[in-house]
């Protein structure tokens, strides 16, 4: 059922009503959504598209959170270590282009060179592609978020950590990280919510995820509204609970905080 | 046990201290006092290279601290005790954990036996039930004294104070000069940058007046307080006393 048809549907029961057969109306509204929801979800197990296709975006988005993490972390720490001693010259140096090129291109064109170009010669799961792909972008942003993080702690945090004998590493594991994660989690939440939303884009090197499962059933059934909506919802109930979940993580790290 | 020759440090064109030369010897309280810009502050924090001299050497324990490795500043650093204005708490670590962290740590301690010991300090410093509060949930004066706790928990052979009531409010100064004269009876090895004139009189053995880089008087407070010498420092106690 196209939007138009179900527009029709629609202003066909309000005119049914009009003319006395209201319940008429609404029942034939009904009968038609329902034929169409049959048709697009239920025949031929079509929601399978989109659980499989849910599966395989939370997989590669979890997967890639967790490369971004740790890539990112590295990265921040790296350029803040150079920013604050001077030292690291070189690997400052590698971030920074690493930092340019990922945040310079987009993120479609980086997932392709990497399974047409990088990967071209080996037979690879295409999943693990984006993976690596999505947690190399990710890594990027992640990297400047915890970086601006770090910046953000009172130099006298590593002053104290110094003056008691600790390590730079030392006082960077445990006094400026913790610190630093706590205020820059609400930032770090947005970005895993815009890589969930930019695994969008993983159909282009032809993995089934949650939006081409959706474009696989409009392909199939003709009708593109209920298959869409649908995705839609999905991400959108997934982006709600991710937020939920964040929510009451920073409430209990924010526990030190009260006076 | 901590000697200073020729130190010299500026940030860039700006030269802070000039050749100073300095002994101070086990045991000793010595404070120093001078005008804002003189140098106190950059004196104290090149003791535990928190500031990294231009020239000249350190001596803590007969080790030259400027030419030794990270790792043996880090071991050094164990035993100089540094308490600041700011106090620099960790605002994420309960009272308690603020004192064995760098303990633990650095694997002096089992958490089991810092545990003790940070729960003996927190009675000497009278804040026994603060120890599973967090730092924010602390006055001014409560912070101070814990941030000495934590200094203590190391335990020191010197403790370096950088105007250590220069961020509490009056009715606060006491509490932390109270404890502070406590360290001194002790035997603590101390120097004390501030500007609590009593403070200096009643316990220093020692007190300094730094101007402009240079440490221009140094001497017992009897004699430093009622005959100086220098015409910088009259002008200066005039103003403050």
């Amino acid at each position: 059922m196209t939007l138009t048809a179900l527009m029709s549907a629609a202003t066909e029961t309000i005119e049914t009503a009009e003319t006395g057969g209201f319940m008429d109306g609404i029942a034939s509204f009904f009968t038609d959504l329902g034929d169409s929801f049959y048709e697009n979800f239920i025949a031929e197990d079509r929601w399978m598209y989109l659980v499989n296709g849910l599966k395989n975006t939370l997989l590669i988005t979890i997967l890639a959170i967790i490369i971004g993490l740790v890539l990112g972390f590295l990265v921040a720490v790296v350029r803040s270590t150079h920013d604050k001693t001077g030292k690291m010259k070189f690997l400052n140096f590698l971030c920074n282009v690493y930092l340019t090129v990922i945040r310079g291109t987009p993120v479609v064109v980086q997932l392709l060179i990497i399974y047409f170009v990088i990967f071209a010669s080996v037979n690879i799961d295409k999943t693990f592609v984006a993976v690596v792909a999505f947690g190399l972008n990710s890594g990027a942003y992640v990297a400047e978020i915890v970086r601006s993080g770090i910046m953000s702690i009172d130099n006298g945090q590593f002053e104290a950590g110094s003056s008691l004998g600790l390590s730079y590493s030392q006082t960077m594991i445990s006094i400026i990280l913790p610190q630093a994660f706590k205020n820059v989690l609400p930032a770090l939440a947005n970005e895993f919510i815009v890589l969930l939303k930019e695994t969008s884009v993983a159909g282009y090197i032809a993995i089934e995820d949650l939006t081409k499962g959706g474009d696989i059933i409009r392909s199939q059934t003709y009708e593109p509204f209920l298959p869409l909506v649908a995705v839609a919802l999905i991400y959108l109930v997934i982006v709600m609970l991710l937020t939920r979940l964040v929510a009451k993580l920073e409430r209990r790290l924010a526990k030190n905080d009260k006076r | 046990m901590i000697s200073v020759k020729n130190l010299n440090k500026s940030f860039g064109e700006l030269h802070i201290l000039k050749d100073i030369n300095e002994e101070i010897k086990k045991g000793e309280k010595v404070v120093i006092i001078g005008p804002s810009g003189s140098g106190k502050s950059t004196f104290l924090r090149c003791l535990n290279l928190l500031e990294t001299p231009t020239s000249g050497e350190i001596y803590f324990e007969d080790i030259d601290i400027t030419k030794t490795s990270q790792s043996e500043v880090n071991r050094l650093r164990q035993k100089m005790g540094m308490v600041f204005q700011h106090f620099h708490l960790f605002p994420h670590l309960t009272i308690r954990r603020n004192i064995t962290l760098a303990p633990v740590k650095l694997k002096l301690m089992s958490q089991e036996e810092a545990d003790t010991t940070a729960d003996e300090l927190l009675r000497k410093v009278g804040l026994f039930e603060k120890a599973d509060a967090y730092p924010n949930q602390l006055s001014g004066g409560q912070k101070q004294r814990i941030a000495i706790a934590r200094s203590l928990a190391m335990n020191p052979d010197v403790m370096l104070f950088d105007e250590p009531t220069s961020a509490l409010d009056p009715e606060m100064v006491g509490e932390v000069l109270n404890l502070m004269k406590q360290l001194a009876e002790d035997g603590m090895t101390m120097v004390v940058v501030t500007h609590e004139m009593g403070f200096a009189r009643e316990v220093a053995s020692r007190v300094m007046f730094m101007d402009d880089g240079r440490i221009v008087e140094s001497a017992e407070p009897e004699k430093f307080f009622t005959n100086p010498e220098n015409p910088r420092l009259r002008e200066f106690l005039s103003k403050v006393l």
